[in-house]
């Protein structure tokens, strides 16, 4: 190591890290970088003495010559802690406030998601567009996109996406598919567009798969458009929220629908979102319904966004029991990558993934940077949950996004502004949040979002011991995982 | 690394930047070579003035310039605080009265601290 030669009175103290367990090894997430490592006996060793205190240089190179290590080799073990910043001295460096750099102000677009339209034929009770909490104020304004607005969307992100070889358009609404329409001339216009160019460009819709004619089907599948269905399970939980605007349930509707997708739309990966709340948090049983019986690639849920007062939002003790039904699909998830099958709980997969590559992450997710929701009368957003809402518009496809709203909310929902989160290790995975939970239940869509804080840390630390045992006993499969992540 | 053993990508890239480390500083190098290389020291023994050396009879009179030449330049281009006065903090006008060194190098002192 190049590191000064450290003075004998250094003291040394741990550095920021969680330490985790797998497989019978010991291993080290450290915050500031987002890496992950496996330690040797005496790297732990050393940790271990660190956490009852601070040591000197002296005092723990004589501690490691007493468990057997050679005095170079001690000094070693040292170098490598020290250069990981997995142990940091004041004395030798000031260890500086690791926060990730904010991205650069031209920072290219990839993806949008166009809100085909506004319009809705379910009344889905816990809604964030409709429901109690909505911050959309579409009155007045268009209720389905235009032809116009929808090419100008597509000329738009490729004009502020240049050097990527590759973009990404999502359609979504509303209901999406009560647009089909648009979304078939969407998909033509851009496909041209981007031959021109020798570009790539891959779509995916978001649906309720209650309009999911045979016609349908077999245009997703042809241009191999990725399917999400919006659906919370089987018939008695599907039909307890995910209503037609008489209140009926949805499910008998939908599901000969959604056998003919899964059939025949074998393109793409069709993954079924789950919103959980209060009496829908049979996770286990939703997920046996939808991967097993139905046929579903993956299924991934989430707990509703509420400000914490509606009646369909889940209570502590609710969540503790959907934690450890996850907990029981996630040790599931390592018993099918240890046999090197794919298992289709998409909560761990998209961990795994972050985790293959120690994500460490400026903002909890790409909206604002990469990503873009287009509303139907043109305005830009931050995502689709933004859409329609006028106080968080960030400007219009035809005149570009205004970069001051834009930088006021990206300086918001930087990980460094949230208070909170700079003493806690999950945040370079969570960042603080979902922007738009937060605005729903603190007003500010820079807050961090709290009351989600220890699930959070347990359920990543989960994914940390299952990621550590992969790597033990089946590290091929992490390999494989990370190239089929590349692709997808 | 011998005691931290990499398992994400994150973690490879800090074992490699780490492992760069290890080896001997090179000059004229951006990438580090697999192969073995010429050991190219870097700093002032690139810039070929008369070393600290002595003429063929083993004193300092036949040198082709004055060894107080070599200390003049040490002080000018390099930073060696113990072998020549200290340009940058202690002694900044130590070579003041030194325009030429060819021709005003009896003017260089002894520095007294």
């Amino acid at each position: 190591m190049t590191n000064m030669t450290p003075m004998a009175a250094t003291r040394y103290r741990r550095g920021e890290l969680h330490e985790f367990q797998a497989a019978d090894h010991d291993f080290i997430y450290l915050v500031a970088a987002g890496a992950i490592f496996a330690l040797d006996a005496g790297a732990s060793a050393v940790l271990r003495r660190l956490g009852e205190g601070e040591m000197s240089h002296t005092e723990l190179v004589a501690a490691l010559v007493d468990h057997g290590y050679a005095s170079a080799d001690a000094e070693e073990l040292i170098g490598e802690l020290r250069y990981v910043r997995g142990i940091v001295s004041d004395t030798v460096t000031p260890v500086p406030a690791a926060a990730p750099a904010g991205p650069p102000a031209d920072f290219p677009l990839q993806a949008l998601v166009l809100n085909i339209t506004n319009q809705c034929n379910l009344a889905c009770t816990y809604c964030y567009e409709f429901g109690a909490d909505k911050i959309a104020t579409p009155q007045g304004k268009p209720k389905y996109m235009t032809l116009e607005t929808a090419t100008a969307s597509v000329d738009f992100l490729l004009a502020q996406s240049a050097g990527r070889q590759a973009v990404h358009i999502t359609f979504f609404g509303g209901e999406t598919l009560m647009n089909f329409k648009l979304l078939r001339q969407v998909v033509g216009y851009a496909r041209e567009q981007v031959a021109m160019q020798g570009r790539a460009i891959g779509f995916s819709l978001t649906t309720n798969a209650t309009l999911l004619s045979d016609e349908i089907i077999d245009f997703l599948a042809e241009n191999e458009i990725g399917v999400t269905v919006s659906m919370d399970g089987p018939p008695d939980l599907q039909d307890k929220r995910r209503v037609d605007k008489k209140g009926r349930g949805t499910y008998a509707v939908i599901e000969p629908r959604l056998r003919k997708l899964i059939a025949r739309h074998r393109t793409r990966a069709i993954t079924a979102r789950v919103t959980l709340t209060d009496g829908v948090t049979d996770v286990v049983r939703i997920y046996r319904h939808l991967k097993d019986d139905l046929g579903f690639d993956e299924v991934g849920f989430a707990p509703v966004t509420s400000n914490g007062e509606q009646a369909y939002a889940i209570d502590d003790s609710g969540m503790d029991g959907v934690l450890a039904q996850f907990h029981a699909l996630a040790d599931e998830w390592l018993e099918y990558a240890l046999r090197g099958e794919r298992h289709g709980f998409s909560n761990v997969s998209e961990t795994i993934g972050e985790l293959i590559q120690g994500v460490n992450k400026s903002h909890p997710c790409g909206a604002g940077l990469g990503l873009l929701g287009v509303s139907p009368s043109g305005d830009l957003s931050p995502c689709h949950r933004f859409t329609d809402a006028d106080t968080h518009s960030l400007g219009h496809v035809s005149s570009g996004v205004d970069s001051e709203k834009r930088n006021d909310f990206l300086a918001r929902g930087h990980v460094s502004a949230k208070y909170e989160c700079q003493t806690c290790w999950a945040r370079p995975l969570c960042a603080g949040g979902c922007h738009h939970e937060a605005f729903v239940r603190y007003g500010d869509t820079g807050h961090a979002n709290l009351h989600y804080c220890d699930w959070i840390r347990q359920w990543t630390d989960t994914c940390l011991r299952i990621y550590g045992a992969v790597s033990a006993l089946n590290p091929q499969f992490l390999e494989r995982f990370a190239e089929r992540k590349a692709l997808s | 690394m011998k005691h931290l053993r990499p398992i994400n990508q994150k973690a490879e890239r800090i074992d490699q930047a780490a492992s760069m480390t290890q080896e001997d500083v090179v000059a004229l190098q951006q990438q580090p070579d697999p192969k073995p290389k010429p050991h190219i020291p870097m700093g002032c023994t690139l810039s070929f003035s008369p070393g600290w050396e002595v003429d063929a009879g083993g004193g300092t009179a036949g040198l082709c310039q004055p060894v107080e030449r070599d200390i003049y330049d040490c002080y000018v281009t390099c930073f060696w605080p113990v072998q020549v006065a200290d340009h940058v903090n202690y002694s900044p006008d130590w070579a003041s009265n030194c325009a030429i060194a060819t021709k005003d190098w009896r003017k260089l002192d002894l520095v007294f601290p």
